[in-house]
């Protein structure tokens, strides 16, 4: 054991780095340069993964979707390829025969024009039923939404997003009035809430007609998703088996798959979350940059104090404690760019979230651990070899000034 | 306090071997004050180094108060001169970002010594060289003879019982060397044994004896007062 106490230790490197303030600063910089970054691009891959997670969240948990194609569970709904057809009347026989399901809502999307006397606007076109509403969690604005009837009727109706209904029809009342879908006239039943982005999909720029309407319109031979929402989440899984069997008898074979909230959920967050991995990586190759900066001054530093190094030697210093005492010196100037690095970063965060309130980013607490520890690590691993090479000196040489 | 028998040093200098010391021998009892003189190059600084464990034998043994230390480790070494050694230098070797007073802990400071310790010493013992009104002084605004004081404080504040000097006068004004050969002769007064190594005859003369290396070899030894009358005193016999 060296003798001399750690406060000791530390007060006579701080000592040393005040002896040469303006390179401590510069590489006390350069840290703090690269744990900022870490923080700061770690606080946006997580404020990325946060967002769609919410978005997700806003579903629900008791909500399976049904896509056709055979895929992995952990795939992404609409990645598969729509091999096999999802039916209007697979959704029927959904509702019916399935313990545990509540409400069943099959969906079919296009594009088409929707006009309103000279004012047009090129928007998306939802295929629906009643149940949408419930299951998608999305509310009335006012008037009614698409009628109870069979699901095969199809109506000419539709329930316009609150964007389309104010660009359409600029302050007149819609409701009751007819647009016109592409070459289809249908008659404006109801107006949705304001609700932005759901899912990817902006609910204030579309309109919702009856699935089987947007069917003929689009001359779709399958629906692109059925989503099911399940009395409770202990049902869930059964229900998914359920479903699964049901719809494997009716097209005998098992070309459909059946992903959970969860699933998806999951798939985002794993897939954002190696996006925020790698951003944190990138940003910690800066730490090495830091590392090396830290490596040069303490290599001077310990260049300069040559001959120190030898008097150190011959009151009695053991090498250990010369070693000791360089490591400090890169600890300290590591740790404490890393401080004012973690201070830089939060406070660029801070900044962002003010700008852009939607996006949920905070650095993950994993993150700023490990870019404090990296920093220290860098510190120690690049002051090891200068604090080395001092320790090293011969003492005889060394108070010479030479090596 | 010093025996050394046939200690021989050699190193290499440009790819050529230098016989720094050749088969020395040489006893220095506790108390005494030696002069060790010789031209540069003529290995008295090499005596000092090995005197002080900075530096090894490569052959021939070395006792220092006592014990063989000529063969020991480095932390062994270490420790006998953390506990047994003070050294001066010509070029005072005090570190420049510290003060006066920082100069004289920084032994006590890696030694352990808990800090009230400390405090009160260092200033003991800037006070015993006239130097506590500069305590907080950097080197760079103390003169040559105030630096050599304090570097003299710092060699003596672990309280050795050797203290080598190696031409402790040879940046020093008239009036300054005075001083600090009257402060060495003090502390050899008090029973510390000093060893200075010169080419100044005028420092040699307040030893009580004189040692002349010519060429990494002993080729003289005399009473102080023999001095001035030894013409030719570096000459190879």
């Amino acid at each position: 054991m060296s003798p001399m106490s750690a406060a000791d230790l530390f007060a006579f490197a701080l000592r040393a780095l005040t002896g040469q303030r303006l390179r401590s600063a510069l590489s006390l910089g350069g840290m703090a340069i690269g744990v900022a970054a870490v923080v700061a691009l770690t606080a946006l891959g997580e404020g990325a993964r946060r967002y769609v997670i919410d978005q997700f969240a806003s579903l629900g948990t008791n909500v399976l979707i049904v896509v056709p194609g055979k895929t992995e569970t952990t795939g992404l709904p609409g990645l598969a390829a729509a091999a096999r057809s999802l039916t209007l009347a697979d959704a029927r026989a959904l509702g019916r025969g399935v313990a545990g399901v509540e409400k069943v809502a099959p969906i079919a999307i296009g594009n088409e024009t929707v006009a309103h006397g000279a004012r047009r606007r090129q928007v998306a076109v939802v295929g629906a039923t009643r149940e949408f509403l419930g299951v998608r969690r999305l509310t009335l604005g006012h008037g009614k939404f698409l009628p109870a009837e069979e699901i095969e009727r199809g109506s000419a109706v539709v329930v316009l997003g609150s964007k389309v209904a104010s660009e359409l029809f600029a302050g007149e009342e819609p409701v009751g009035q007819a647009v016109r879908i592409g070459g289809w006239r249908v008659r404006v039943l109801g107006v949705m809430a304001p609700r932005g982005v759901q899912l990817g999909a902006d609910i204030d720029d579309m309109v919702i007609v009856p699935v089987a309407t947007a069917m003929r319109m689009f001359d779709l031979r399958s629906l692109v998703r059925i989503m099911v929402s399940v009395r409770s989440h202990a049902e869930l899984e059964a229900a998914r088996g359920a479903i699964v069997r049901l719809l494997a008898a009716r097209h005998r074979e098992e070309d459909v798959t059946v992903l959970t909230q969860d699933a998806v959920v999951a798939t985002f967050s794993s897939i954002l979350g190696a996006l925020t991995m790698a951003l944190g990586a990138i940003a910690a190759v800066s730490l090495s940059v830091a590392g090396i900066g830290i490596m040069n001054v303490m290599l001077v530093s310990v260049s300069e104090r040559t001959r120190e190094i030898g008097l150190l030697r011959a009151v009695g210093v053991e090498r250990r404690q010369v070693l000791a005492a360089f490591l400090a010196q890169a600890a300290l100037l590591a740790t404490a760019g890393g401080l004012l690095g973690l201070a830089a970063g939060t406070a660029a965060v801070r900044l962002l979230v003010r700008l852009y309130p939607a996006l949920p980013a905070a650095p993950p607490a994993w993150a700023v651990g490990s870019a404090l520890a990296l920093a220290l690590g860098v510190g120690l691993f690049f002051g090891w070899l200068p604090a080395r090479r001092a320790a090293r000196l011969d003492p005889v040489a060394a108070l010479a000034g030479g090596r | 306090m010093i025996r050394f028998e046939g200690v021989s040093r050699t190193y290499e200098l440009g790819g050529r071997p230098v016989h720094a010391l050749v088969e020395v021998s040489e006893h220095i009892r506790p108390g005494e004050h030696v002069a060790i003189m010789g031209r540069s190059g003529s290995g008295k600084s090499t005596l000092l180094n090995i005197a002080g464990c900075l530096d090894r034998p490569d052959s021939g043994s070395y006792w220092l108060d006592g014990r063989a230390v000529g063969t020991l480790a480095d932390r062994e070494l270490t420790a006998v001169r953390r506990h047994l050694v003070g050294f001066v230098f010509q070029s005072f070797q005090l570190v420049p970002r510290l003060t006066a007073f920082e100069n004289v802990e920084l032994p006590m400071v890696f030694a352990g010594l808990p800090r009230g310790e400390r405090r009160a010493r260092a200033a003991a013992a800037l006070a015993a060289v006239e130097l506590a009104e500069r305590a907080e002084h950097r080197p760079d605004q103390l003169s040559g003879g105030e630096r050599q004081r304090v570097a003299l404080a710092r060699a003596t504040i672990m309280r050795p019982r050797l203290l080598l000097a190696d031409e402790p006068t040879g940046n020093l004004d008239l009036a300054s060397g005075a001083q600090i050969l009257d402060l060495l002769t003090g502390l050899n007064a008090a029973g510390l044994t000093l060893v200075v190594v010169t080419h100044d005859p005028l420092v040699a003369r307040r030893a009580g004896r004189v040692i002349v290396l010519v060429d990494g070899r002993i080729v003289r030894r005399l009473a102080s007062s023999e001095l001035s009358g030894a013409a030719d005193l570096f000459s190879a016999r």
